[in-house]
């Protein structure tokens, strides 16, 4: 019973896992830009929340919204206004750019909220069920299936929409698409915005499971990485089956190893995964 | 002729810095040991980041190893200058057979690869109670001399480092590895049908990044006397050189140096006046060298862009 409590911890947590890499995995995959500033995205969503509840009463399930459009503007305006501009400059400078933005931003982000621990206190919390011996903390189901949702959307975004048809086609081969009519640079900007929003969500999904702070920008950047690499790059499938992966390796580590270790066995994990498959642990090719 | 000229300014420029000890005081001396290890820092870098064009990101995994390999070694009762020569050879040594494991990786794949190497083995040095202290730290022993010798002596002793890694640098752009290194950096596949031997060239890249690196960790826990994980394997230990060679000109011998040099003048001012924000003035610093100066200043003054990497797209290519 204990090992299937363990499983449904790591599966709730690997939901929202997935849904803080896909937006990560995302702009990686179209951009060729490891975003060093998702984790400080995520948070911001989660202070987005925080007020929006504080201040407006707004649920956190409900601020997702309001923290999506945010992050995509931001998001939309970082990589219009600056990263654009060096997109064909060597791996080296656009991983060094990105990570001097987030030491601005997230230096901000700490001047104005301060390093303190918030949390989200529900006036009115959902409290938990006993499915089969099994508890359910119906907050956190809740925010995983709404992340969940959310990663579907985006699945069904890039499908259906014409954006999202863009921004497949500019991954798959940016000249072509260029040819084609298609505003590469544009869709770039489109398409950070888009993992900013994702952020963002998932910053105001977590905002109700986890404590608030900038100082957790970093963790959620490197869950994001593992994720990204246990499940492959680029793919939305890739990021459901890496965040859940994580979710429940991190659980049962916590068990046999200790809770502390919980990202070390996930970089460990992530050191070993590039040394067997170097290339594409899942296929580059289309969202699918 | 060029040459020359350089040459003299770069012997002005050492002694310069070799005569702070004559003025007697210690702040001064403490920025001069600073800078020293700043240098080491960013020229070592340069080896694999500049002339081969590996984005690496770790400069604090070899560090903070040799920070520890030298703590316990001089609590075990090595001598000061065998425990810094240990420390050099393992971090060398760990470079190569972390070489051997992720050099393959190309672009953001081998730039993953090596920054979480770094958390890995902070990690370990957190959980390691019984050798490295954990979280408590490592206390190094005592040295019996008067402060002021101490100072003199970290001080000579980093910048006999720093001079070693010009050196090196010099010697490594001179010689075929520099050669090969190049071609490495601007078209791999191509060096590799020319004949160029990559995988091995790629692994005395790194094995000479980390060589005078994991010294200088060494050196810094003997003059600073207790180390903790945190602190020897900080994520900006990483970040910080590859500013500085940026800043400089990376890619170029005496860059990374100069680099080294103004970027702790402007920590120094910054961290004095702007404490609060100094991480933001940090990113303000790198934004505005991608944007302004991507040749870094080397650059700027001898005319010569460094020529553009081919764009690694894709990172898994």
């Amino acid at each position: 019973m204990l090992y299937a409590q363990i499983l449904v911890n790591g599966l709730v947590l690997g939901g929202l896992y997935a849904c803080i890499a896909v937006g990560f995995s995302l702009v990686w995959g179209v951009l060729n830009v490891i975003n060093i500033l998702h984790g400080s995205f995520v948070v911001l969503g989660s202070y987005v929340a925080y007020f929006a509840y504080v201040h407006l009463g707004l649920h956190p399930f409900l601020s997702v919204f309001l923290s999506g459009a945010l992050l995509f503007a931001l998001g939309y305006a970082v990589q219009a206004g600056l990263i654009n501009k060096v997109i064909r400059a060597p791996v080296l400078t656009t991983l060094v750019l990105t990570f001097g933005l987030e030491l601005i931003l997230n230096n901000g982000v700490l001047l104005a909220f301060s390093a303190d621990y918030r949390t989200v206190q529900l006036s009115n919390p959902m409290g938990s069920v006993v499915v089969g011996g099994i508890v359910l903390p119906l907050e956190r189901v809740t925010a995983t299936l709404l992340a969940l949702a959310l990663t579907g959307l985006l699945y069904l975004m890039l499908v259906k929409s014409r954006v999202g048809r863009a921004i497949v086609a500019v991954r798959m081969d940016p000249e072509a698409a260029a040819l084609m009519g298609v505003k590469v640079k544009k869709i770039y900007a489109i398409t950070f915005g888009v993992g900013a929003l994702m952020a963002g969500a998932a910053g105001s999904l977590l905002s109700v499971v986890f404590p608030i702070s900038p100082l957790n920008s970093t963790e959620f950047l490197g869950i994001a990485f593992v994720v990204c690499v246990l499940g492959g790059l680029g793919s939305i499938a890739g990021a459901m089956v890496g965040g859940i992966a994580l979710g429940v390796i991190e659980s049962f580590g916590a068990l046999f190893i200790g809770p502390e270790h919980g990202l070390t066995i996930a970089f460990v994990l992530l050191i070993l995964l590039l040394i067997v498959r170097p290339t594409g642990i899942m296929g580059r090719r289309g969202y699918e | 002729m060029m040459n020359r000229v350089w040459t003299v300014l770069t012997v002005i420029a050492i002694a310069l810095v070799a005569a702070m000890p004559a003025l007697g005081d210690n702040y001064l001396l403490r920025l001069g040991t600073m800078g020293a290890m700043y240098a080491v820092l960013a020229l070592s870098w340069n080896v694999i980041g500049g002339f081969a064009g590996y984005p690496s990101f770790a400069t604090a995994a070899f560090f903070g190893l040799g920070a520890y390999t030298g703590g316990i070694l001089q609590g075990a009762g090595l001598p000061m200058p065998l425990a810094w020569g240990a420390a050099c050879v393992v971090a060398a040594a760990f470079a190569a057979l972390l070489g051997l494991a992720i050099l393959h990786l190309k672009g953001h794949y081998f730039a993953i690869a090596s920054l979480v190497v770094g958390e890995v083995l902070l990690e370990i040095a957190t959980s390691w109670t019984s050798l490295t202290g954990g979280g408590m730290g490592l206390n190094l022993p005592i040295i019996r001399i008067s402060i002021d010798a101490q100072a003199r002596l970290f001080f000579w002793s980093m910048l006999t480092f720093a001079v070693l890694a010009l050196l090196m640098n010099y010697l490594v752009a001179r010689h075929r590895l520099g050669f090969g290194l190049d071609c490495i950096r601007q078209n791999e596949d191509a060096a590799s049908m020319v004949g160029i031997d990559t995988t091995r060239y790629k692994i005395i890249a790194f094995a000479l990044s980390a060589l005078f690196v994991g010294g200088a960790g060494a050196l810094y826990a003997s003059w600073v006397f207790y180390i903790e994980p945190p602190d020897v394997f900080a994520t900006l230990t990483s970040v910080k050189p590859i500013v500085m060679a940026m800043l400089g000109g990376a890619g170029t011998v005496l860059g990374p140096a100069v680099g080294a040099v103004i970027f702790l003048t402007m920590e120094e001012l910054v961290w004095r006046n702007l404490l609060s924000i100094h991480a933001a003035a940090l990113g303000l610093l790198i934004v505005g060298l991608i944007f302004f100066l991507p040749g870094g200043l080397i650059g700027l003054l001898t005319g010569r862009r460094r020529r553009a990497a081919p764009k690694a797209k894709g990172g898994a290519a």
